[in-house]
């Protein structure tokens, strides 16, 4: 019997809507499986019950009494904590914000909480979204449910992990450089970075504000594309707000799930696929193959180039850096957070050194500090202008490509999750996981993560991601090609979380030899299969 | 210029942190220096494209002008705001004293 968790969004909101189950019974089932996972995958920061279960009855009342209910209406959804949400805890998963509760809502929270979406709570992420492994959070270390020992991507780790382990079907990230696409791809779930301006910045907790942009997770392509479109939308509140309506990404999701590409141009993007990097060769492999598999759905397949990519990673870590430090200039101690040393004797000055120095984790104090560096005076040209016009030049190259492809390709990371503990002491090998997310990210444009297969080339088989690349404001081409793929995929393989260790199974401790891998913390996931929790 | 980057010394990330208002211990500023010359080291290589007639990017729909109806509209409620803060005195954030003691 498929369990009240396990179903995609649009089937949770079709059996809400026909009335064969309320959105409290979907609320329940989702918290439940919170609680039977979640010491294991710790992907939640807060959870909300009592929100939930009140914005489920909400729901139920308003079908009771016949009004009309949106497309995910009762639709339970995991909220990174990046995301400002009015009287729930919003630490962006820094020591600085804890106990802050927000006095107002993002406009993306009040868009999911107007669809009559239930918030299911708050998901772990690296610490102001500085990271590629969860391993930055202040609070704790989210494990990727398809091997415990190993990380669930990052920054936004904790929505990736709560979709994967289904403790809800849909969350949001945000991704500045490859947050929600390298978490999805090594999750085996579906995450969309929209082109930058289509959905609201305001009320995200800033990182890098050229960068910065929301975007949905879930399971199947169509799930993503229905969040979309109640997440796109201009603001006022946002200057950079595009101020017209963006693509039905909804439409084209259903239009590709019939798994038609003719006359659709896949462009392969020779930087982008292995040399140099250090691409894993199953990484590397899946990527044939999901090429391979476009080109037998009607694709034409075409190489591109675009030369300035090789520089995209040095102009990303100079432009997120330089405008984090200005950013986080915002932390005080005066308005909200932490204040330390305030005895009576310290000046302004020296208590906000203190309370800065105790209240952020060393990734956001060197990246604070690069960027510093990169905007003092006689550096900045050097510098953060020079990447900027960096930037330029990759959206020329981008504009090039789509000359000659509608969309673009390439594997979303050059790894598999890795293990707990493997990169943190090297943040230059923390970096690298971005390489094939920065461009889109730098020329703003749209792309999307699909499970295309698995690797067992580090131990068990984990999940690999496609990244289809779309021009701004063509996010429906990402959606398009993403839900084709993901039609053929499943039709040939099957869902690909089916290969998923399943958690929370009471008793099912004997198979626990599946999380025990050559992980650096190996002897966690051993105590975890050890009391049955874990599967 | 990045191209003859010098090293960067213990004492220029003492600076730096200085500038950040970052207090970091005298172990970080090991640690600091040794991690911030290794990525410096590779984000220079930004020096190698030509791009001096290139204009910067900052947005994929370039916006210009960016206005809203000047109407007045509510703010958030004060007490709402200020719960939030860390130190409060007769309704205003409480500062610490702003001047040193030399000064």
């Amino acid at each position: 019997m498929t369990e009240l968790f396990e179903l995609s969004a649009a089937d949770t909101a079709a059996s809400i809507a026909a009335g064969d189950v309320s959105a409290v019974e979907v609320a329940q089932a989702h918290l439940t499986r919170i609680s039977a996972t979640d010491a294991d995958v710790q992907a939640f920061l807060h959870v909300n019950t009592e929100g939930a279960l009140a914005a489920a009855r909400a729901v139920d009342d308003r079908r009771q009494a016949g009004e009309p209910l949106g497309p995910l209406a009762g639709v339970p959804l995991a909220m990174k904590d990046v995301v400002v949400t009015k009287g729930l805890p919003t630490t962006s998963g820094s020591k600085i914000l804890q106990g802050w509760i927000p006095p107002y809502d993002a406009t993306i929270t009040r868009r999911v909480l107007d669809a009559g979406i239930v918030m299911l709570g708050k998901t772990n992420m690296d610490e102001f979204a500085m990271g590629s492994s969860t391993e930055n959070s202040a609070y704790q270390v989210t494990r990727n449910p398809w091997d415990l020992s190993r990380v669930p991507g990052g920054s936004s780790g904790g929505s990736s992990a709560a979709v994967a382990a289904f403790q809800a079907p849909l969350s949001i990230g945000t991704d500045t450089g490859g947050s929600i696409r390298q978490p999805a791809a090594v999750t085996g779930i579906v995450g969309h970075k929209p082109t930058y301006g289509a959905v609201s910045r305001y009320g995200l907790i800033a990182f890098s504000s050229s960068l910065d942009q929301a975007g949905p997770f879930g399971r199947t392509v169509e799930d993503a594309a229905l969040l979309h479109q109640v997440l796109a939308g201009h603001d006022p509140m946002d200057s950079t707000s595009i101020p017209q309506p963006g693509p039905d990404v909804v439409t084209a999701a259903r239009e590709g799930a019939r798994a038609d590409l003719s006359g659709v141009r896949v462009g392969i993007v020779t930087e982008l696929t292995g040399a140099g990097g250090g691409y894993q060769a199953g990484v590397l492999a899946s990527f044939r193959d999901a090429v391979a598999l476009l080109q037998s759905l009607g694709a034409e397949i075409v190489e591109v180039s675009c030369p300035h990519f090789d520089y995209a990673l040095a102009a990303y870590y100079l432009i997120a850096p330089s405008e984090a430090s200005s950013n986080l200039a915002r932390f005080d101690s005066v308005r909200y957070g932490l204040r330390a040393g305030d005895n009576g004797s310290h000046s302004l000055e020296e208590v906000m050194s203190l309370t800065r120095e105790q209240g952020f984790g060393a990734e956001v104090k060197r990246r604070i500090m690069i960027g510093t560096y990169a905007l003092s005076s006689g550096y900045y040209d050097a510098y953060y202008g020079q990447a900027q016009k960096v930037r330029t030049l990759i959206a020329a190259d981008f504009a090039s490509a789509f000359d000659q492809a509608d969309v673009l390709v390439s594997p979303t990371s050059p790894f598999v999750a890795f293990g707990v503990g493997e990169r943190v002491a090297d943040p230059m090998a923390m970096y690298v996981n971005d390489l094939c997310t920065l461009p889109a990210s730098l020329a703003g444009t749209p792309a999307i993560s699909v499970p295309c297969g698995l690797s067992e080339e580090t131990g068990p088989a984990l999940p690999v991601g496609l990244q289809i690349m779309a021009p701004a404001m063509a996010d429906d081409r990402c959606y398009r090609v993403g839900a084709a793929f993901e039609a053929a995929y499943v039709a040939a393989n099957g869902q690909i979380l089916t290969g998923a260790p399943r958690l929370g199974s009471v008793g099912a401790g004997a198979d626990a030899s599946r999380t025990m891998t050559t992980g650096a913390d190996a002897s966690r996931t051993m105590t975890t299969g050890a009391d049955g929790a874990a599967r | 210029m990045p191209e003859d980057r010098s090293t960067l010394t213990r004492d220029e990330v003492a600076h730096l942190a200085r500038l950040a208002r970052l207090a970091v211990t005298e172990d970080e500023l090991d640690l600091f220096a040794g991690q911030l010359d290794v990525i410096l080291g590779a984000v220079a290589r930004i020096g190698d494209v030509a791009a001096a007639d290139i204009q910067p990017t900052s947005h994929a729909v370039p916006l210009q002008n960016v206005l809203r109806p000047d109407a007045v509209a509510p703010c958030l409620p004060r007490d709402a705001v200020l719960a939030g803060a860390p130190a409060v005195e007769d309704d205003r954030f409480r500062v610490p004293q702003i001047l040193g003691e030399e000064e």
